[in-house]
């Protein structure tokens, strides 16, 4: 699985959107509320194994957002 | 009700967009509700945490006016069968939300007010303030809290959260859950700052917001303090806090003992609540001096209430550490609940006492430790959910099939047996009840046991569930 695609899943799982839905996602969109946030916060921090900080965690606010902060982590999308 | 006239200068809220509203400017909403809304009429009050609300809430009460408090996210359909079934003669609600016919009389404060002509219900004397029992499984019954109940519970909580005018809560909670209400109610009443957002935890522009405006307490139920611990919470700083409490459910243990470590080195006051709407808000805390010492427990009964355990005969335990269903006594102990429009002239039906349903323990000390329920129910992010109530809703829904609900807080498990609804019956509860999915998880059995008399063994079914 390349690291888009574990991303990927985990919005599909956390926030229950389809793959096609991904792009221009947005914090409160679909079921991506805070709980939703807390699971797909906890999703990529276990699938690259790394620890987001708060700011990063809060500032997390869109798909296209995440992956701007990944970079911060070196995980590469 | 209020004392605003005292505090006429202080300022009563402020708002996400900085804007502030005086206490001088809810006593003058006050009037031009009084001139528009008859005193003893029934308003819907759709609530979000915005000045909107706060004034026609205080407004109401007030003037005598009876409302009932709704989320204003609340599915249409099951809002509308809550018009029809209780008549209200106003609806005072977002401006932003247009889901109703009805003609607008006026709009303020980013509020519009509808009247509906409605043929009005009476109302009993006594009757101040209606909220739903639970919002999520679309139950019509509400409980009727008197005036009587909502000064008494006030007075209890400034007591023992020793809440002043230099007070600047930060809302987390909705403003028609009863610990947002008590939240706004024990604040309101000391000439504090409600420091008013629609943002969540999860959000940059919370943070930025208590941090401008010095928030100096936060509420929160379980799920909340999940989520403080994963946003590492205790290394933010936060100098202007000075108290956190927690409500509506009990916190894991280790939670508690972590909160309560950071509270004390850090010189914040951590207070555990224990509460029902059925007791208008609160009926114990732990006080904060207490909370490492005695963690895993909710505490004492709150100023002026009374609590006693009760075995299975009736018979109040005088044993420590003995188990029993947990009743208490108050003044805020609420009239009772009302399931259609003619219940609302009902009077007191309670007496004072409370049978809270919940199982308990009370040490040496004389503080109490929830351990169990008696009744069907999860507390999800801190929402009551009544587990047969979720089992009927998916029988309907899915007809002839077998459901059984059980798990723990925050995760209701429902097993099936049929692996082809699995998905689409975790969807429908998603969508019923507005509660994220990770709150259900799905188990596929081959089928629900049951006792001769057909009776679910849910000790079967929970033996499976890891």
């Amino acid at each position: 699985m390349t690291n888009l695609e574990k991303y990927e899943n985990a919005f599909i799982e956390c926030v229950g959107v389809e793959r096609e839905q991904l792009k221009g996602l947005n914090y409160q969109d679909a079921e991506w509320d805070s709980v939703g946030h807390m699971s797909l916060i906890a999703a990529i921090e276990e699938a690259f194994d790394i620890m987001l900080d708060t700011d990063d965690i809060i500032d997390f606010s869109s798909f296209e957002k995440g992956k701007e902060i990944l970079e911060k982590y070196d995980v590469e999308l | 009700m209020w004392s605003f006239e005292k505090y006429k200068e202080n300022i009563a809220c402020i708002g996400e967009n900085g804007s502030k509203m005086l206490y001088e400017e809810l006593l003058e909403a006050s009037k031009v509700f009084e001139r528009i809304i008859p005193s003893r009429s029934l308003v819907f009050l759709f609530c979000e945490n915005t000045s909107g609300a706060i004034v026609g809430y205080t407004s109401f009460l007030a003037n005598k006016i009876v409302p009932l408090l709704l989320d204003s996210s609340l599915e249409i359909d099951f809002a509308e069968s809550l018009i029809e079934k209780y008549r209200p003669s106003h609806i005072w609600l977002p401006e932003t939300v247009d889901s109703f016919d009805y003609p607008v009389i006026l709009n303020r404060w980013g509020y519009n007010l509808l009247e509906t002509k409605l043929e009005p219900f009476s109302l009993h004397e006594e009757l101040a303030l209606l909220v739903t029992t639970s919002g999520s499984t679309g139950s019509p019954k509400l409980v009727r809290q008197s005036y009587k109940n909502i000064e008494s519970n006030t007075r209890s909580i400034v007591e023992y959260l020793k809440i002043d005018s230099r007070e600047r809560p930060i809302t987390t909670l909705p403003m028609n859950y009863v610990y947002g209400t008590s939240i706004v109610n024990s604040h309101l009443s000391q000439g504090a700052t409600i420091l008013l957002t629609t943002k969540g935890l999860m959000q940059k522009e919370f943070w930025r917001f208590f941090v401008e405006n010095e928030a100096t307490s936060i509420a929160g139920v379980p799920y909340t303090y999940e989520m403080l611990k994963r946003l590492r919470f205790t290394s933010m700083s936060l100098p202007s806090l000075r108290t956190m409490t927690q409500a509506g459910g009990k916190l894991h243990p280790d939670l508690h003992r972590e909160f309560a470590e950071y509270a004390l080195a850090n010189g914040v006051d951590f207070v555990i609540m224990y509460g029902a709407a059925e007791a208008t808000a609160r009926m114990g805390y732990l006080p904060p001096d207490k909370s490492l010492e005695k963690y895993g427990s909710m505490g004492i009964a709150i100023p002026g209430g009374k609590f006693d355990l009760i075995d299975d005969a009736g018979m109040v335990i005088t044993e420590p550490n003995t188990i029993g269903e947990l009743v208490y006594y108050g003044d805020n102990v609420t009239l009772g609940y009302a399931e259609c429009g003619a219940d609302l002239l009902k009077g007191d039906e309670r007496a004072g006492r409370y049978e809270t349903g919940d199982m308990a323990t009370r040490d040496e000390d004389g503080y109490y430790t929830v351990v169990g329920r008696k009744k069907r129910f999860l507390k999800i992010f801190g929402n009551r959910v009544g587990l047969d109530e979720t089992e009927r809703l998916l029988r309907s829904a899915f007809s002839n099939l077998e459901f059984a609900c059980s798990g723990v807080d925050d995760r209701m498990t429902v097993f099936m047996t049929d692996a082809d609804v699995a998905d689409q019956a975790i969807k429908f509860l998603v969508e019923k009840t507005g509660l994220n999915r990770t709150a259900f998880k799905a188990i596929v059995v081959e089928k629900i046991p049951r006792n001769e008399a057909g009776k679910i063994l849910y000790g079967e079914l929970n033996k499976i569930d890891t």
